[in-house]
């Protein structure tokens, strides 16, 4: 394809690098340098796109980040491609592949256009109006068809198989923005000694000085960056977004590392995002030109006047032959100047103000430029490409043109200055918001603050370069003296096109919207923006903001002023997840935590997640459901003996002198008396007196306590330990280790459980007599140290047998093969859940929520009543913690032996009338159990001990179950099996 | 994010911290001897000013120490931290 539209010479580009790539299937040769927009302009290709909602054809309205209409899909294969991206900061390379969005067949013949002759049915909040009928229409009809009409490209079908990568730096100054303010304020501040990083999102460092056909310019830019790389604590971050800003100058950077490379290193990541923590920040975010509001002010081959010239001088692109000018501002005849100069023909220049004596404009006149004052381009005229416009004036004149230009003032960037929590006043001279003063921190410089002149900029950014520096405790302090011109350009009075005119390019935002949304009487501009959409879509209103602002004054009869400004949210522009993620994916994204058991495990049970844990939930023989896995397991432990992995269970050594002491201040139980090689259940409260956990506390010497905690509850306890330890009792001699992961916990649990281990254990006399339930001894097995607890959860005759980790397989294996032939079976969760239920143990979390007392869980017995205070003790003494109705646990026996109850189920005392509608608490734990060969529940009821014996009912969807109500100990009640 | 002072290690970020509640709140030496309204408010009554407020934090992910900070509710920054026991600023 022709490339008519390049210049023979000047720009940024590598004239002896040509680049193919391919564009909507077509290929095309751009040039080393070039950004897809500018390639294709190259080619003399606008249309690129089809708008959010009505699918008209759109073109390039800008050339960098604020680009609304040109939005791509770029890479080929769903595991390498991105969607939304802004073809104006797209860098071409060999092989890149690009295509169009939101069209159906093709960009040229789009389906969806029809949505534009219906678009007096789609104004603002037309979902809220119409598609109200019939009642289930919308969620299954409207939003889906509505979805699939509406929008910007689609998600990757693939996983992404880029890696991302973060990192963290610290700095003196941070300087946003590589302009001539920003390069002047790095200078300025690394010079002084400060760390300073300059971050910018184009790939070349700049900004419009780029844009500039200006050899005094470029020879500045050349001379600073040459004097920046000098300096060793500077960091330059070329093609990285600063897209937000948080509390104490906490900048996020997105840095795209790898897209403009063909073949890319494999070791470096697509993107990094850099978390900066900055002593002073200098925003040099510069400025974004306005559109002007005319009818069918979006159609490909309009777009705003300095756009074009970053077309011409940087990518030494012409944007088309015969170009219209809609100017507002000086800047506009400089811009028609240079055009003309590139060989482009000037067919008009519309301006509405009565005059026009700028600098520019009085150049452009001596040169003859057609300027017409007085006067608005009124409509544009043509569909794919726009042909003509229409101006109004002292007469009504149509010119026809291939290209327009809009140049309707300069929006400062204020965007970062705002989320940083800086204040904004009305600047009407700029007719824009600025920033009303700087911060302790952060300070604007440039255009970022109204300064648009490039000398300016520069004296600007070097006061507040130094002045960073200075406030970082480098170099003296210096005054800033540039200040805003007194006029920068007559802004005319809103403009009121006829017709529709765009404001709001990427959400389809038209003048006619707005308008409805002031009539309908929104009043207040953040509920304008919310009802109209306007400044809503993926650009944050960078291009529409202020216009919107305007228009809306204009309506309600106000100065901008009073309107105010919407809220400035992150990110400046789109960051993808991956960055955002950075490698906490897949196995990385939720950390798995293993037992030293599990590789064992893994081979012959189906797992659950416990918090962050796997856990072996039951060992199916081939064939087996889970119910039928359970009741095996179950009864093969209440017959001979199962071998369960407790290792995930939380563990504390607590010790010191003062140990025991600490415990009893912790816990309701008393620990004083207890003996070396004694272990006690320990029930742990808030100091509101509601139970936190539980776990057997074993004593293996006078000053050191091994503490065990429910597998979810070990940081939770230990960190309210350590609160207690280092704030309230810190005379307290008490030294707390995490220890959950240096013991593996085997627990051999059945009648035949001490014939089973006694062969393999030394140093430990297993007999009843010398080891009795609620022992504890240390030993060894298999020549391992072990820490040997005869505790049950089961109600079996058990014992736990904590030996070091890294050794926890093997003597789970010796154990394993010596139990072969006794009978021994691995048993899972799902059986500990049940067997322990059959004896009423409660497990903190299921039968507890967060306020059930000691009593209520049935476990006042626990609470040492002899010994001083403890955590939650005068809450249990308030009068409500001993109200007879309070929930309480028991045990329900459905009426069928057959039917498990439903955990979560309500119970109510009666099947019709007040008592029906009236929950007396619900079924907390319920199983099958094949030990009593029927179906068991635990429950929390209000004054459920007092009800034992009667009947009550649990209402399921259509029916209700009869339940009695039992003690909650339903095996075994003397505990003659525990103490075998 | 924000940076938060540990006397201990230095400014850290955020996430290497948990909030510990308002400072200053020491549990009562005899908690038997209150009535109920008096540990009702030791328990749940807290200050939850505009402007400075004086907390505990715990680094966490650091040192693993309980401290006293200032900070301010309106604008998040941190005015000074100490040690328990210590004094206040």
């Amino acid at each position: 394809m022709n490339r008519a539209f390049r210049t023979v010479s000047g720009g940024r580009i590598d004239r002896t690098a040509p680049v193919k790539f391919r564009f909507d299937g077509a290929e095309y040769t751009g040039l080393a340098g070039d950004t897809l927009a500018s390639a294709l302009l190259a080619h003399g290709v606008h249309l690129v796109g089809r708008s959010f909602k009505y699918h008209r054809p759109r073109g390039f309205l800008a050339a960098g980040s604020e680009e609304p209409n040109a939005l791509v899909r770029v890479g080929s294969g769903e595991s390498r491609s991105t969607p939304n991206l802004r073809a104006t900061q797209v860098e071409i390379f060999d092989g890149l592949v690009a295509v169009s969005q939101n069209r159906f067949p093709s960009l040229v013949f789009d389906i969806g256009e029809i949505n534009d002759l219906l678009s007096p049915a789609l104004a603002a909040g037309f979902y809220y109006k119409t598609f109200m009928w019939p009642a289930w229409g919308w969620q299954k009809l409207y939003e889906p068809l509505i979805r699939r009409a509406a929008g910007l490209g689609r998600a990757p079908t693939a996983a992404d198989a880029d890696c991302y990568a973060q990192r963290y730096i610290h700095c003196d100054v941070l300087v946003i923005g590589a302009g001539p303010a920003g390069l002047a304020a790095a200078l300025a501040a690394a010079r002084v000694g400060a760390r300073v990083v300059l971050c910018d999102e184009q790939a070349e460092l700049g900004g419009a000085l780029l844009s500039a056909a200006d050899a005094t310019a470029d020879a500045w830019r050349t001379e600073t960056l040459a004097g920046l790389t000098q300096h060793a604590n500077l960091t330059l971050l070329p093609r990285t977004t600063a897209f937000g800003i948080f509390a104490q100058n906490f900048v996020a950077l997105a840095e795209r590392v790898t897209d403009h490379i063909a073949m890319p290193d494999a070791g470096l990541p697509r993107e990094r995002l850099w978390q900066v923590r900055a002593r002073q920040i200098v925003l040099a975010t510069g400025a974004i030109e306005r559109p002007v509001l005319f009818a069918n002010n979006d159609r490909p081959g309009i777009m705003l006047a300095g756009a074009a010239l970053t077309y011409l001088h940087r990518y030494g692109v012409r944007i088309g032959k015969r170009v219209a000018i809609a100017a507002e501002t000086d800047a506009a005849y400089g811009v028609a100047l240079d055009l003309a100069r590139a060989g482009i023909t000037i067919a008009a220049i519309a301006d509405p103000r009565p005059a026009a004596n700028g600098p520019c404009a009085t150049a452009a006149r001596a040169a003859g430029l057609p300027i017409r004052t007085d006067t608005r381009v009124e409509a544009a005229h043509g569909r794919l490409r726009v042909r003509a416009v229409t101006l109004a004036g002292g007469s009504t004149e149509r010119i026809e043109c291939d290209s327009v230009l809009m140049s309707g003032g300069f929006t400062p960037s204020v965007h970062l200055f705002s989320q940083a929590r800086g204040t904004l006043r009305y600047e009407a001279a700029l007719g824009a918001y600025v920033p009303d003063s700087d911060t302790e921190t952060v300070q604007s410089a440039g255009a970022c603050r109204g300064i648009l002149a490039h000398d300016a900029c520069i004296t600007d950014g070097q006061q507040a370069g130094a002045r960073a520096g200075a406030r970082a405790g480098f170099g003296d302090d210096i005054a800033r003296s540039v200040t805003l011109p007194a006029e920068i350009c007559s802004i005319a009075s809103p403009a009121k096109p006829r017709g529709r005119a765009f404001i709001d390019f990427q959400n389809d935002v038209t003048t006619k919207d707005l308008r409805l949304a002031v009539r309908e009487g929104f009043v207040a501009i953040e509920h304008v923006k919310r009802y109209t959409t306007t400044g809503m879509a993926t650009d944050q209103g960078k291009t529409s903001n202020i216009n919107a602002l305007g228009l809306v004054a204009g309506e309600r009869g106000t100065d901008m002023a009073s309107v105010g400004l919407t809220t400035f949210r992150m990110p400046y522009t789109p960051v993808t997840f991956g960055t955002l993620a950075g490698a906490a994916r897949g196995n990385l994204f939720d950390p798995a935590r293993k037992t030293p058991i599990h590789a064992w495990a893994e081979q012959r049970a189906v797992f659950e997640d416990v918090g962050l844990w796997k856990r072996a939930r039951y060992f199916p023989v081939p064939g087996e459901t889970m119910a039928q896995a359970v009741a095996r397991e179950c009864r093969a432990v209440r017959a001979t003996a199962g071998i369960f992995d407790a290792s995930t269970l939380g563990k504390i050594e607590v010790a010191g002198p003062d140990a025991a002491i600490f415990l009893e201040r912790m816990y309701v139980n008393g620990f004083r008396k207890l003996a070396a090689g004694r272990a006690r259940y320990g029930l742990l409260l808030r100091e509101d007196g509601f139970v936190l956990d539980d776990g057997v506390i074993g004593r293996f010497a006078p000053d050191r306590f091994h503490v065990t905690t429910t597998t979810g509850g070990a940081p939770r306890v230990l960190a309210m330990m350590e609160d207690y330890l280092q704030t309230e009792w810190p005379d307290l001699r008490v030294w707390l280790t995490s220890t959950t992961e240096e013991w593996g916990v085997i627990a051999v649990q059945g009648p035949r459980a001490r014939d089973i281990i006694a062969p393999l254990v030394q140093g430990i006399d297993l007999s009843a007599h010398a080891l009795p339930h609620m022992a504890v001894a240390e030993g060894s097995i298999l020549g391992v140290k072990l820490r040997l607890f005869r505790v049950s959860f089961t109600g079996e005759l058990g014992f736990e047998l904590n030996v070091p980790a890294d050794y926890a397989a093997a003597v789970w294996d010796a154990i394993w093969q010596a139990g072969s032939t006794q009978g021994l079976v691995p048993y899972g969760t799902e059986t500990m859940h049940v067997l322990r239920a059959e004896k009423g143990y409660i497990i903190v979390g299921q039968e507890t929520d967060g306020t059930a007392t000691p009593n209520d869980v049935g476990l006042g017995w626990a609470i040492n009543a002899t010994k001083g205070d403890f955590v939650g003790k005068r809450s249990l003494a308030r009068d409500a913690m001993a109200d007879p109705h309070r929930k309480q646990l028991v045990g329900l026996l459905t009426d069928d032996p057959a039917m498990v109850l439903e955990e979560g189920a309500q119970i109510v005392a009666a099947i019709s009338g007040p008592l029906s509608r009236q929950s007396l608490g619900h079924v907390t734990s319920a199983y099958f159990s094949a030990t009593l060969g029927r179906s068991i529940a635990l429950a929390m009821v209000s004054g459920g001990r007092a009800r034992t014996g009667t009947s009550l009912f649990v209402p399921v969807a259509d029916r209700a179950f009869k339940v009695q109500v039992t003690s909650p100990v339903f095996f075994d009640p003397d505990g003659a099996r525990l103490n075998g | 994010m924000l940076l938060i002072p540990c006397p201990y290690c230095g400014p850290r970020p955020e996430i290497e911290f948990a909030y510990a509640g308002e400072a200053n709140i020491a549990r009562p030496a005899d908690p038997a001897a209150l009535t109920d309204d008096e540990w009702a408010a030791f328990l749940y009554q807290r200050s939850n000013p505009r402007g400075l407020h004086a907390e505990r934090w715990r680094h966490a992910h650091g040192c693993g120490r309980f401290f006293n900070a200032r900070r301010d509710t309106v604008s998040d920054l941190f005015q000074d931290s100490w040690k328990p026991g210590e004094p206040a600023p």
